[in-house]
């Protein structure tokens, strides 16, 4: 009987680390010993820092887990009988028993991703025969207000940073009429920190198709597209072969699972713009513009991409909804905190021990995703601040860490969950140069069209240098009453800049600059007490 | 380094008919004709231009805009070293001085010989495997001064 082992090799995270060679040598090795061994390349589990990890399939359809592995590994594991005995490299460490046990998946509730690292990302039967499709197959059978009345139902917000209700933005679309509609699958991941949907296109494909079309069939739109970003070749790859594989079973096509009705998707790549993530520089750049942010209204719901109506929606909401659609939407709105429903993948990137992809219902606190799930920083050094939300996120110190993970408790903190990415640094960090960093690639990404992110960016990166220049050698009298104007002129700019840019990228580039300078003021050369006395 | 013209032409207006009847297609022509030339000949913008029914300046505005595009070839090897905050938190700006000073180049530079261009990319999505680099297409993760001294060799050699 052959054994299947499960190797990360779709995702590109766990190729980063090697996972490619560790399932070469799996292969060579059991060949070598004559064992039958089939070789399953799936996503990731979502735990790198055991990447690459390996999965063996026990008898009884349940997997245990090692890692992370090198090939050199791998010879005395086969040695020590790690097909059969379920104890077979404990003595090295790198046994950790059966996956599902591992406290960092186990904590977890997966909705969004209960099949990545799991399925073959390449078989749809596979995504069959793992429930998928039960969405799609339940939203044929449901008129276009039904479907929409569900997700409504769900609480399902977008997850790509705004938080808008999904089931409300749908609905416009549903209302709106028109020759033609789309829907536009925002694949443009560009923050750091986060790659929540480059692990779905790579680890689970389907269920980002199988959502657009329930989106199709939900405000009557016909064709489908993903704005897949060039950084992600992997991603790129993967999604072209489902499309394909997803048309060649009528899952999509001129009619989508015998409804009658047509629905079809196209990847269309970017080009490394970071502002193309903003909806209507997408827009822009997918009708082969310059991607420049289109003032609003109006709405892209009513007139979005080649001036249809438009659903345009991130990739994890997109795939959040046929599990919507299957379980009902009270199956998801259960869970949750406050008006933030579901779930949210969770991104733990930077600095931390146990670096991830955690999928939890809304509500854990900050401390306790960094400290407990993340184990803290990989450096062992303590945490100094944590940005969350991307580059244009806010820098959180220890003193905010008790802060909900929730849209409405982040915005009270003068924060923002973004796409659910957080980067933590250790003590060694220097805020004011991550404040420069913010306006720096402000920027650098500025798409041009509006003065305070154009100039204002420019203008922010000059401040911090003069603010930073000379930091503790400079003369101190003068030096001193030179920069606290300089940083109240620092602060007029990020006001300027949040209140009059046409877009998030200008709009929200001053919150990592205004909460470096607000919790770390000491690292601007100013005294902590500067912030109460100015008040 | 440059290919011949005549060539050049035959294989953009090939590749032009294959978007016949594609909306948008200015993004999809653009990565065609960089993959199969390498970069976007500046001689091809009027024949992309008139394919897409647009001017000759938007055309020009749109390769400007984009870091992808670029009118001049890269080098034979290109690294690409993310500089975004995760990777800055692991100490990826120490690694882009090592690797800038063993190349000898700046960022978004091409050595003189051809054999190396020096990118910065703004996250590659390795955020929990950090500091991350992509070397001719390959994904590296993790990467230490070991690593990264690894790197500009095997770009070097």
């Amino acid at each position: 009987m052959t054994t299947r082992v499960f190797v990360a090799t779709a995702d590109a995270g766990a190729l980063s680390v090697g996972a490619e060679a560790v399932a070469d040598t799996i292969g060579a090795e059991a060949a070598a010993r004559s064992q039958d061994v089939t070789i399953v390349s799936t996503g990731s589990r979502g735990l790198y820092w055991l990447e690459p990890m390996v999965e063996i399939e026990a008898p009884d359809g349940g997997r245990r887990a090692y890692g992370p592995l090198t090939p050199k590994d791998i010879p005395g594991l086969f040695d020590a009988g790690w097909l059969a005995v379920g104890t077979a490299g404990q003595e090295s460490g790198l046994a950790l028993g059966p996956t599902e046990e591992i406290p960092f998946l186990k904590q977890q509730s997966r909705f969004t991703f209960a099949r990545c690292g799991i399925v073959d990302p390449a078989s749809l039967d596979d995504y069959r025969a793992h429930g998928g499709l039960k969405g799609l197959t339940a939203a044929v059978d449901m008129t276009a207000e039904a479907i929409v009345q569900a997700v409504t139902d769900s609480g399902l917000r977008g997850r790509g940073g705004a938080g808008f209700p999904t089931g409300i933005k749908w609905r416009t679309v549903l209302q709106t009429s028109a020759d033609r509609k789309y829907i536009v699958a925002n694949a443009d991941e560009g923050d750091s920190g986060t790659f929540a949907d480059r692990m779905l296109m790579e680890g689970d494909p389907f269920v980002l198709i199988e959502g657009m079309a329930i989106a199709g069939l939900a405000v009557e739109a016909t064709h489908g597209y993903i704005y897949l970003r060039s950084e992600y070749p992997h991603a790129i790859a993967r999604m072209n072969h489902a499309i394909g594989t997803a048309r060649a079973a009528g899952v999509l096509g001129t009619d989508v699972l015998g409804s009658g009705r047509a629905f079809d998707i196209d990847v269309r790549v970017g080009a490394g713009s970071y502002v193309c993530g903003e909806e209507t520089a997408l827009l822009e750049s997918l009708e082969g513009h310059r991607g420049q942010v289109r003032p609003k209204p109006p709405l892209p719901a009513h007139e979005g991409l080649f001036g249809r109506p438009t659903v345009i929606n991130n990739v994890v909401t997109l795939a959040s909804v046929p599990f919507v659609l299957a379980e009902g939407p009270q199956a998801y709105a259960d869970v949750g905190f406050g008006r933030s429903r579901g779930t949210i993948p969770i991104q733990l990137a930077g600095n931390v021990r146990h670096g991830g992809l955690f999928e939890a219902a809304f509500g854990m606190t900050l401390g306790t995703l960094i400290d407990d799930v993340g184990g803290g920083t990989l450096s062992g050094r303590p945490v100094r601040a944590v940005q969350v939300g991307g580059p244009l996120g806010p820098y959180f110190p220890r003193s905010l860490f008790d802060t909900p993970f929730d849209y409405e408790a982040f915005a009270a903190s003068d924060g923002l969950i973004g796409h659910g990415g957080i980067v933590v640094f250790d003590d060694t960090v220097d805020l004011a140069h991550q404040a420069r960093f913010a306006m720096e690639f402000c920027a650098i990404e500025s798409c041009g069209k509006c003065t305070p992110c154009r100039i204002g960016s420019t203008r922010g990166v000059e401040l911090v240098d003069r603010i930073t220049a000379n930091r503790t050698t400079g003369n101190r009298s003068t030096d001193h009453s030179d920069r606290m104007s300089d940083i109240t002129l620092l602060e007029d700019l990020c006001e300027t800049m949040k209140y009059g840019s046409l877009c998030a990228l200008g709009g929200f580039a001053p919150y990592p600059v205004m909460s470096a300078l607000t919790h770390f003021p000491e690292d601007f050369g100013a005294s902590r007490e500067r912030s109460t006395a100015a008040e | 380094m440059t290919r011949a013209e005549p060539i050049q032409q035959r294989e953009i207006d090939e590749i032009l008919l294959r978007f016949r009847g594609v909306e948008g297609a200015t993004l999809p022509v653009l990565h065609a004709i960089q993959g199969a030339v390498g970069f976007i000949p500046e001689s091809a913008v009027p024949a992309i231009a008139a394919f897409l029914n647009r001017t000759r300046a938007e055309i020009h505005g749109v390769i400007s805009f984009y870091h992808d595009f670029r009118y001049e070839p890269a080098g034979r090897h290109v690294v690409k070293l993310c500089r975004a905050e995760a990777c800055q938190a692991m100490g990826g700006e120490r690694l882009a001085d090592i690797v800038k000073r063993d190349l000898a180049l700046e960022f978004d530079e091409t050595s003189g010989d051809g054999a190396v261009s020096l990118e910065s990319v703004y996250c590659l999505g390795l955020c929990a495997c950090a500091p991350a680099a992509m070397v001719d297409g390959r994904l590296v993760g993790r990467l230490d001064e070991e690593g990264a001294g690894a790197l500009v060799r095997e770009v070097r050699s």
